[in-house]
């Protein structure tokens, strides 16, 4: 019965979508104030189904109902309540289900909670959205029903991929998923504003929360993602270029351009048409990245759909999404009126310049990720890895990382070379006095893109800090706090990927029980290896004490063997300090007793995801301090009144 | 400065920064493209000594060796119409072993042994690299095949 009232449930909701945008249509086109009125309890009612068929389907997976056939292919009842209920969404079908949900849920806040918008506008907005959400109804119900039955159930199920049974990896999609529907919201208001000719310092304002949420969950998504990979594949590295983490990175990219744009927009009403342009672009990325990672087009962990008709559904909503906001853009925007001017040194110009930046690096890793697909259409089997990405993002990251340590130093509207000039002198001769030191002390022992990397990061983190100095600390505004904090959170992240790849001391041996290994100061003390048992999992174990210089602590690497699907993965050891982590993976055992060891000691590795942290922190402080601003605005003209 | 002037401007350094960007991404593709070669592609083509490339196929059967210092392996990878010998220094992957897929990043030695830096190999049971679809692999004869 649950599976049948989910599919239900889903289908209203579908309805209603379909409702909400004729009502929009039809009300907005006849100026009918009554279809208007109805548009958004409409909005509302889909957002609850969409959330009740969810709700059911997380049911049928706690409940391992195997007469489902997304829950017996995906989930086995022997698996621990977590990933039961974390497998909801760790298949094709659920994630979507998943994406639509948020996206109702977000279209009902909208409908509630959206004042800064004209009627009109909101109207136009809450009718894209419901667009956008029919073509994922459409392609749920068509083509990858969640809730189909099977006639002759499993007792057990297949299980879930081991490697995504993990705690990070279980969250991590949902936090994602949260910051693509946050720029579709962004996305539906650029076409609510291109359709009501109202491109606006009102409109950006509008925006600007969810562009800034949905940036804060990407921020957090590609961080906990990084760090999955990083400790759960054990291979020691933490960004893979893999075409599935460049699918979350394009989005995030776009989101910060859109994020300073929509800021410059919004104080300054400068720059109406490149920020329209971008919630385009943002959005299109999301949709890219969904087309990239569920239609089976690449393969990886989180490929899951291997079904051309489900790629080309997905293609044929990106064509029609894309392409419609495209052409909308191109009929409205010589309605756009030019925004307010500014000089050519300003903080405008210097968000522009980022702007130009990040769109390089987007460009250029789309580029990187599509190309193999185009080289395969002509029938070449190519490959493009690692050294293209590093060897084009590196270097205008370090030049985007300078634009980062001289804008805030700007003035908005105008300002003097001269006078910024001054301004940069502090971080600037830091910066020179650690090039010199760095390079005295590690000349020719470190590549140049961490040694400029380190430089780059010292000048950025004093540079960050600079908006501070000689101002009242508890008078300056929350947003201001948290530009200062996400850019520091840049220059903290950035140190960590330079000292891990300018530092990181490796080691590969064969040892016996009873050996001990020596590296980097510390010493490792391999005693035995014992067999132990899991939830659904047994693994060999590996007990090693470790020391540097003080007491000795354990650590365990395993290796694990699930048997439902029967896969066996590698658990790395990690012991953090506060100067590194050492890291150490066991590998198998040859044919003479010894044990395959690999050590890692890697300096400062952990700034890499604490500055990714301390990101999405600013966000957030930015987020509450714009939308405290909005509060007490209101309160004070309701009481005024 | 005029407004027009200014956007004139800023239009330039756009294009000059699109077309630069364009440029990079050509050049840095044309070297750093990883070419994706198969055991008879090498043969027939040819690989430079010390070119980065992918090479995939499959493990050949009983062909699995372990050096004597415990982390070095040999093995040959095959597409059924020609083998070439590997090296890899490391741990390998969960599911490398004789019989199943793998694709190997690295490059050719003056020997003509594919020094391996990396292993892909399947993640978990039900599929293969990405390189080697529409190949397979016939338990019995040990022979791998293009499917059409």
């Amino acid at each position: 019965m649950i599976a049948e009232a989910g599919l239900a449930a889903l289908w209203f909701a579908a309805a209603l979508a379909l409702l909400q945008l004729f009502l929009v249509g039809v009300g907005s086109a006849g100026g009918k104030s009554e279809l208007l009125d109805a548009v958004r309890p409409v909005a509302v009612g889909q957002g609850l189904l969409a959330s009740l068929a969810f709700v059911l389907l997380v049911t049928l997976f706690l409940r391992s109902d195997m007469s489902v056939l997304l829950v017996a292919s995906n989930s086995h009842s022997m698996k621990p309540w977590l990933y039961k209920f974390a497998g909801t969404w760790g298949n094709h079908e659920g994630s979507m289900l998943l994406w639509v949900t948020v996206m109702g849920v977000a279209g009902a806040a909208v409908a509630l909670f959206e004042r800064a918008l004209r009627r009109d506008a909101h109207m136009a907005t809450l009718g894209a959205q419901a667009a956008i959400s029919l073509g994922f109804y459409a392609f749920l119900l068509f083509s990858s029903n969640p809730f189909a039955r099977i006639a002759s159930p499993p007792t057990d199920g297949q299980g879930l991929n081991p490697l995504l049974q993990d705690p990070g990896l279980a969250f991590h999609p949902p936090t994602l998923y949260l910051g693509y529907v946050g720029l579709s919201v962004a996305f539906s208001f650029a076409v609510g504003a291109l359709l009501t000719r109202q491109v606006d310092a009102a409109f950006a304002r509008a925006m600007r929360p969810w562009v800034l949420g949905a940036w804060v969950l990407l921020t957090l998504g590609i961080t906990a993602g990084s760090y999955w990979a990083y400790y759960e594949l054990g291979w020691g590295g933490w960004w893979f270029w893999d075409p599935v983490e460049n699918a979350s990175l394009m989005p995030w990219l776009a989101a910060t351009a859109l994020l300073h744009s929509v800021t410059v927009l919004a104080t300054r009403d400068a720059l109406r048409a490149w920020t329209v342009m971008l919630a385009v672009i943002a959005f299109s990325m999301s949709m890219v990245g969904t087309f990239l990672v569920r239609s089976g087009i690449l393969t990886s962990v989180h490929a899951f759909a291997v079904d051309p008709e489900r790629g080309s559904f997905i293609l044929g909503l990106l064509a029609l999404y894309i392409g419609g906001a495209l052409a909308l853009f191109g009929w409205r925007i010589g309605t756009v009126r030019e925004g307010a001017p500014f000089e050519l040194v300003s903080r405008e110009t210097m968000l522009v310049v980022n702007n130009l930046l990040l769109s390089v690096i987007l460009g250029l890793v789309l580029i990187g990720t599509l190309y193999p697909l185009m080289t395969e259409a002509f029938g070449h089997k190519v490959s493009v890895g690692a050294p293209y990405f590093d060897r084009i993002a590196g270097p205008i990251a370090l030049l985007l990382l300078i634009a980062m340590a001289a804008g805030p130093l700007t003035r908005w509207r105008r300002d003097q070379a001269r006078v910024v000039a001054q301004r940069m002198l502090v971080p600037a001769i830091v910066a020179a006095i650690v090039a010199a030191l760095l390079g005295a002390l590690a000349w020719g022992r470190i590549g140049l893109l961490p040694y400029f990397g380190l430089v780059i990061a010292l000048a950025v983190g004093f540079g960050s800090l600079a908006p501070l100095w000689k101002r009242k600390l508890r008078r300056t505004p929350l947003f201001t706090y948290g530009m200062v904090i996400a850019h520091l959170g840049c220059a903290v992240s950035v140190a960590g990927m330079a000292c891990d790849s300018a530092f990181t001391v490796e080691k590969l041996v064969a040892v016996r029980p009873g050996d001990r290994i020596e590296t980097a100061g510390w010493t490792l003390y391999f005693q035995r290896i014992m067999p132990i048992a899991g939830d659904n999992w047994t693994a060999l174990q590996a007990d090693i004490a470790v020391n540097r210089g003080g007491d000795a602590v354990m650590i365990h690497p395993q290796s694990r063997f699930f048997t439902a699907p029967p896969t066996s993965t590698t658990e790395a050891a990690l012991l953090t300090r506060w100067n590194g982590q050492l890291y150490v993976v066991l590998g198998q055992e040859a044919d003479d007793g010894r044990w395959q060891m690999r050590i890692w000691w890697k300096p400062f590795v952990t700034l890499i995801w604490l500055g990714g942290a301390l990101i999405a922190l600013g966000g957030l402080l930015s987020l509450i301090g714009h939308e405290r601003r909005g509060w007490l605005h209101r309160w004070r003209a309701r009481s005024a009144a | 400065m005029k407004a027009k002037h200014q956007r004139l401007i800023l239009v330039l350094v756009a294009l000059v920064g699109l077309v630069g960007a364009g440029l990079l991404a050509a050049a840095a593709l044309k070297d750093e493209a990883a070419y994706f070669y198969a055991p008879s592609d090498v043969k027939s083509r040819g690989v430079d000594t010390g070119k980065a490339i992918r090479l995939g196929g499959m493990v050949v059967k009983g062909s699995l060796k372990h050096a004597a210092d415990g982390v070095t392996m040999r093995f040959d990878v095959t597409d059924g119409k020609a083998t070439v010998p590997a090296r890899f220094t490391g741990i390998a992957p969960d599911l490398f072993k004789e019989g199943s897929g793998v694709v190997a990043e690295g490059a050719f030695d003056s020997e003509g042994v594919f020094v391996a830096t990396n292993l892909l190999a399947k993640h978990d049971e039900r599929y293969m690299p990405r390189e080697l679809d529409g190949m397979t692999y016939n338990e019995t004869t040990h022979e791998m095949k293009a499917t059409p």
